[in-house]
């Protein structure tokens, strides 16, 4: 992993130099309150919990997300820095890596920044504080997992367009996986093995559980090895993709 | 002496070999060794980029192998890069980072820390002379001093091999002018530098090679088609050694004529005529026999008819001609 940290703190810190930080927080926050308050019912539900907030999260990442991994990989490939870095004594593991975190941290920071919602909901009532808790760990390896298709994706082009767009459709993919219209359809005709196969790749059922409090080390494995896989198949492209 | 670069039959095919692939780099072999400035030459597409860039460790090889410092490309990529300063074709950098963080970056990847990170950058930084751009992002810098960072990041480090793929293509004669002056002076103390190293620096530009380099790798259609001194190179030119004239002969004599009589004297090249206060001026370039010296012969010749000389010159050879000569010739 040699040159893990000095990847990590560039790629960071370019967020932060150019103005995409501040819009993406900014949006992600503001559509996070739209949806908590106006379609979630937050109020309406009379529960001191965070349902309504985390219910939207997988349906904000899927454009959300794919706006910031879009130019992990494609804007090297453009400007041709992709031969600077890769020339550069830094392993393509450490490059591969030290990306995908600071795009993860930076989510990261997007999500701690809506802390008020939790301070609402502790002003109002007493909440499962636990429950929400690993509520934010499952909307961050919720995100982790979109981050990591998104890079994948990227690695594999040099327009961010492209990245993007085939970023959403394959997170669409995974989310609609799990989506009960989706599961009806499939259980009409094809095996149950076949459904529960595909519905164990979804997003959506693996992140309903998370959003309820129910931690099942199940849940978090998938997201888990769902990076690890993405991240090396994206190692793997940029060794064999090189110009 | 010691050997910095070693390529051994390598060999490149984008593309498959059976099914319409193209052998970009084709069983090129050379050795780069102490203090040597390396000008590797030839026209574009001729595989000048892709060769460095399999010395480099981004493209592998599909046969054969390239060592840096006595460790393989392929086996050992990490202690080659660290080894290696490479300046990539255009001067890729950062566009939103300043010069001063991207500097930052490199000198925190090749593992400088505290004072020594600091010195490094600050020496980089003198010898390029990019003091006054540090703090302004790299998209708004000129070409020039886009390739200047270029330049700082790959001698940050003071590599044991510096390698730049066209330092100064697509820079204007200004810039070309001052990024020349920077090469062949960082070439110099370069190579000269603690027990000497090692640059190689591609170019389709002949006066740089002239202007900088000890020695000539040209490539043609990816195989080397000359390795050596670019005054050797110069000596393949049918214009080694010869002679041209600005004279002025009395009306009716047929200097050509007189001028072939001379047995080393190959043939001679009418530059055209130009009309002076003092007559028409003949001008022409007489080619010497295989290169021989034949300025004594001439001149012994034009005194001895007592023409009117306006101007003469010895030619070294001409690098254009040679290398077109070699690159276009059939294989």
């Amino acid at each position: 992993m040699h040159g893990l940290g000095p990847v990590f703190r560039r790629e960071l810190a370019g967020y932060f130099v150019t103005p995409v930080a501040y819009v993406f927080i900014v949006i992600f926050l503001i559509l996070t309150g739209i949806f908590t308050f106006e379609l979630g019912n937050f109020f309406e539900r009379n529960q001191s919990d965070l349902r309504a907030f985390f219910d939207f999260h997988p349906w904000l990442y899927l454009f959300l997300i794919p706006a910031v991994s879009m130019r992990l990989w494609a804007e090297e490939r453009k400007t041709g820095t992709l031969e600077l870095l890769m020339t550069l004594p830094v392993s393509r593991a450490a490059a591969v890596a030290g990306k995908f975190l600071a795009a993860w941290a930076f989510t990261g920071v997007a999500l701690v920044l809506t802390f008020p919602v939790w301070i609402t909901v502790n002003y109002l009532g007493r909440p499962d504080n636990g429950a929400i808790f690993f509520g934010y760990i499952g909307s961050l390896l919720m995100a982790g997992g979109f981050l990591a298709i998104g890079a994948c994706i990227s690695a594999c082009t040099k327009s961010q367009v492209i990245a993007f767009i085939l970023t959403v459709v394959v997170c669409f993919l995974f989310l609609l996986a799990g989506f009960s219209p989706v599961t009806n359809f499939l259980q009409g005709w094809a095996p149950p093995i076949i459904v529960d196969t595909i519905q164990s790749f979804s997003f959506l059922t693996r992140f309903d559980s998370i959003a309820k409090g129910v931690i099942d080390a199940r849940d978090m494995v998938f997201f888990a090895s769902l990076i690890v896989v993405c991240l090396f198949i994206n190692g793997v492209v940029l060794e064999s993709k090189k110009s | 002496m010691q050997t910095f670069i070693e390529l051994k039959q390598l060999t490149k095919w984008f593309g498959s070999p059976n099914s319409g692939g193209i052998k970009a780099v084709d069983s090129i072999s050379f050795k780069v060794e102490t203090g040597e400035v390396l000008g590797f030459l030839g026209p574009n597409g001729a595989g000048k980029s892709t060769t460095m860039k399999m010395v480099t460790g981004f493209l592998a090889p599909t046969s054969g192998s390239a060592t840096v410092c006595g460790h393989d490309v392929q086996a050992e990529p990490l202690a080659v890069k660290k080894r290696i300063g490479y300046l990539p074709e255009g001067a890729p950098a950062y566009m939103d980072m300043t010069p001063e963080a991207f500097l930052e970056f490199c000198a925190q990847v090749r593992g400088l820390k505290g004072e020594a990170k600091k010195q490094a950058i600050k020496k980089a930084v003198d010898r390029t002379h990019i003091g006054g751009v540090l703090r302004q992002p790299v998209e708004t810098l000129s070409k020039g001093f886009k390739r200047r960072v270029g330049l700082a990041q790959a001698i940050l480090h003071e590599p044991d091999v510096l390698i730049m793929d066209e330092p100064t293509d697509g820079l204007d004669p200004n810039q070309k002018h001052e990024v020349r002056l920077l090469i062949r002076e960082m070439a110099k103390a370069h190579a000269e530098g603690k027990g000497g190293r090692a640059v190689v620096l591609s170019t389709h530009i002949l006066e740089e090679v002239e202007a900088v380099c000890s020695r000539v790798v040209l490539i043609a259609r990816g195989r080397i088609v000359a390795d050596c001194t670019p005054a050797e190179f110069m000596s393949k030119s049918r214009y080694h050694n010869a002679v041209t004239l600005a004279l002025i002969p009395p009306p009716g004599v047929m200097i050509f004529e007189e001028l072939k009589r001379i047995p080393s004297v190959e043939s001679v090249e009418d530059n055209g005529t130009n009309k002076t206060a003092d007559g028409t001026q003949v001008r022409c370039t007489v080619i010497a026999r295989h290169g021989k010296a034949i300025a004594h012969e001439v001149s012994h010749l034009v005194k001895a008819k007592g023409w009117q000389v306006d101007m003469m010159r010895v030619e070294a050879g001409r690098l254009d001609d040679v290398f077109r000569e070699l690159t276009t010739s059939s294989r």
